[in-house]
This record gives structure tokens, sequence and C-alpha cells, in this order.
């Protein structure tokens, strides 16, 4: 194969849209954390308790987790695609990458609903 | 007035190193070019690239107190002394401050910097409504100097593949252009994670522009058009 410089992979719009919507819902949830924090009387156990004993704070910390793991995807996969010159090493680190993110994402409702 | 100027010729020196000079002049109303061509008498080796002096063809653009900008444009009298003068970053050096473009001008010529328009020419020219030709403010205006490419970080890293502010410019130019036909296959063409998504919002490109226009909102736009017709 004759090494030469190529690019046209077609896709990247999807990526970098998918990076705002995630920083956007990133946005709102840490707000939402914050408020109701400064709206309690006192920081304890029962307050982290009693936030996350209802399904759709779990649900919407799971929103915000999975938005944190797709937008640390791409953030990560850019570094590796400036940093890391062989193809084929890249393309291992990208698997790695994935592989961890989806055992987070696992783990992260393991978490969040007990089990 | 003093300048430390970077030199380097390939047949002779082992490595760039930089040189001082003193040159006995009034900054007054003169700009960097001025000096720069005092100093070229005072040592003839000194190499640079000038045409226009008047900040039109863009082939006087270096590296000025860290800033890149166009020496014929620049007055002496806004430069802290000693005026450091470097060739452009990322770019191979020739010679002292000469640069090889050739990379520069490979990305421009990928996004096929001409009209694409396949009906037969008119008898006149192809025309255009005042509000259509408005769109072309601020894009047709660069001058290729290379100032934004190589103030970029990313264009620095990865200028066989990104495109760089310069030629991303001149592809919105051409987008924007209501008389080109080719507007599917010029989204395609940056449709690519190299090529157009390289670009972080650095904004040196709009920072260092000597006829200050703006590649990063040009960039914008091209993202717009392609979630327009994504979504």
């Amino acid at each position: 194969m004759v090494n030469r410089v190529v690019t046209g992979a077609h896709y990247g719009l999807r990526d970098w849209l998918v990076q705002r919507v995630t920083a956007t819902v990133m946005a709102i949830y840490s707000l939402v954390i914050v408020v109701y924090l400064l709206l309690q009387p006192s920081f304890g156990y029962d307050t982290w308790a009693e936030l996350f004993s209802g399904n759709v704070m779990r649900t919407f910390s799971l929103l915000f987790l999975l938005s944190l793991f797709y937008h640390a995807w791409i953030g990560v996969r850019d570094i590796v695609m400036d940093y890391v010159k062989p193809a084929s090493v890249r393309l291992l680190i990208h698997v790695l990458v994935i592989l961890a993110l989806v055992l987070y994402a696992i783990w992260s409702v393991q978490i969040l609903w007990g089990l | 007035m003093k300048f430390r100027i970077y030199r380097y010729n390939p047949d002779t020196d082992v490595s760039p190193y930089m040189q001082d000079y003193d040159l006995h002049m009034d900054a007054g109303d003169a700009m960097l070019l001025d000096a720069l061509m005092l100093l070229k008498q005072q040592d003839d080796t000194l190499g640079f690239r000038k045409s226009c002096r008047e900040g039109v063809c863009g082939s006087d653009a270096m590296n000025i107190n860290g800033r890149n900008g166009l020496a014929c444009i620049t007055s002496l009298s806004s430069l802290k002394q000693p005026i450091e003068i470097r060739p452009l970053p990322g770019l191979p050096v020739i010679r002292d401050l000469i640069v090889d473009m050739a990379q520069f001008f490979k990305q421009y010529h990928s996004i096929k910097p001409y009209l694409v328009n396949n009906d037969p020419p008119p008898e006149t020219e192809r025309l255009q409504s005042p509000k259509d030709r408005l769109e072309l403010d601020g894009l047709y205006e660069c001058i290729l100097c290379g100032c934004c490419s190589t103030a970029c970080p990313s264009f620095w890293w990865n200028p066989d593949k990104f495109v760089g502010p310069a030629g991303l410019l001149q592809a919105y130019r051409f987008i924007a252009d209501t008389r080109d036909q080719d507007t599917a296959a010029r989204l395609d063409n940056l449709e690519d994670p190299y090529r157009l998504f390289r670009c972080h919002t650095i904004m040196n490109c709009v920072d260092v522009c000597p006829k200050e226009l703006n590649p990063t909102e040009a960039i914008g736009k091209i993202k717009d058009m392609m979630v327009k017709r994504a979504v």
C-alpha cells in the first residue's frame, strides 16, 4: 500500500453536534444540582439520600452520565487522533476507550439504582 | 531601532539563529517593511518576501513580536523593541523569513477555489442580487497571506489533513455564492473529522487576520449549513 495522506471519512458533523447537545444536558444538570443543594438548609447524608431516592433524579443523573461518557468519547478520540500517528495503535486505543466508557455506563446504572 | 531577526540559510548554517541589528532611523509613520528594506541595504544576505508593500499581495507575512502580520502595514511605532521577527510558524523555512507555502496552497486548492456553474455562460456576467452579493463581503477580501492558518494550532498539528482557516474561509466564500452550483459536493468534501472538524474555535485566526476577516464565523456557517441539510 502506498503511504499517502488520505482524508474524506465523511463523518464528524454528528459528533460535533452531539458534543454540543451533551454539553447542554450536563450544564442543565449541574445547574439543577447546585440550585437544589443551595436551597437545602443543611448538607448531609439525608440530603443526598433523599435527592437520589426518586426515579426521576436517578434517570436524570443517568442521562447526565451518558452525556458525559459520549462527550468524553469524542474529546478523547480527537486527542488520540492528534497525538497517536500509527493507525493500528489509534484503533486499539479507541476500542479500549469505548470499552471503558461502556463499563462506566453499566457501573453508573448499578450505583444509581443500588443493584 | 533594535531588531532581532531569525536567520537560517540551509546551505551554510547548521541550525537557525537570531541576529541582532541596529538601525538608525526615525520610526515616524514608517512601516516595518521600510525598516526591513533599510536593513537589507546594510546586510544583503537577509531574505524576505515582499511585493506590493501596501497590504494587498500578502507576500510579506511574518511573525512580528510573536504575532503574525504583514510587515508592510505594521507601523514601526506600534512595536516594542527589540523588534523580534521570525518566519510564519509551522511552515518549512526556505531561508531566513521565507517559508515554503506549498502545504498552505495545497489545502487552498483542495476546496476548489473557483466558481462551479454548468449553465452555459450568459452574454454578459452571471448576475446576483445586491443582497446575495452582500453575503460575499468579509470573504472575498482574503489575500491568502497565510497569517491565520499559520497561527492555528490545529493547522500546526495537522497541516496535511486540516484545511485551515484560510482555506475554510475560501470554501465558505464559494458555498455562499448564489452563482455556484456545487454546494452539496463542497459540503461533502468538508464533512470530515480532519478537514473541517479539527477547528476547535481557538480563534487565533480572527485575532491575527491583517484584513480583519473572521474565518471562525465562516467555519461556523459551514457547520450550520451541514446541520440544516442533515436534520
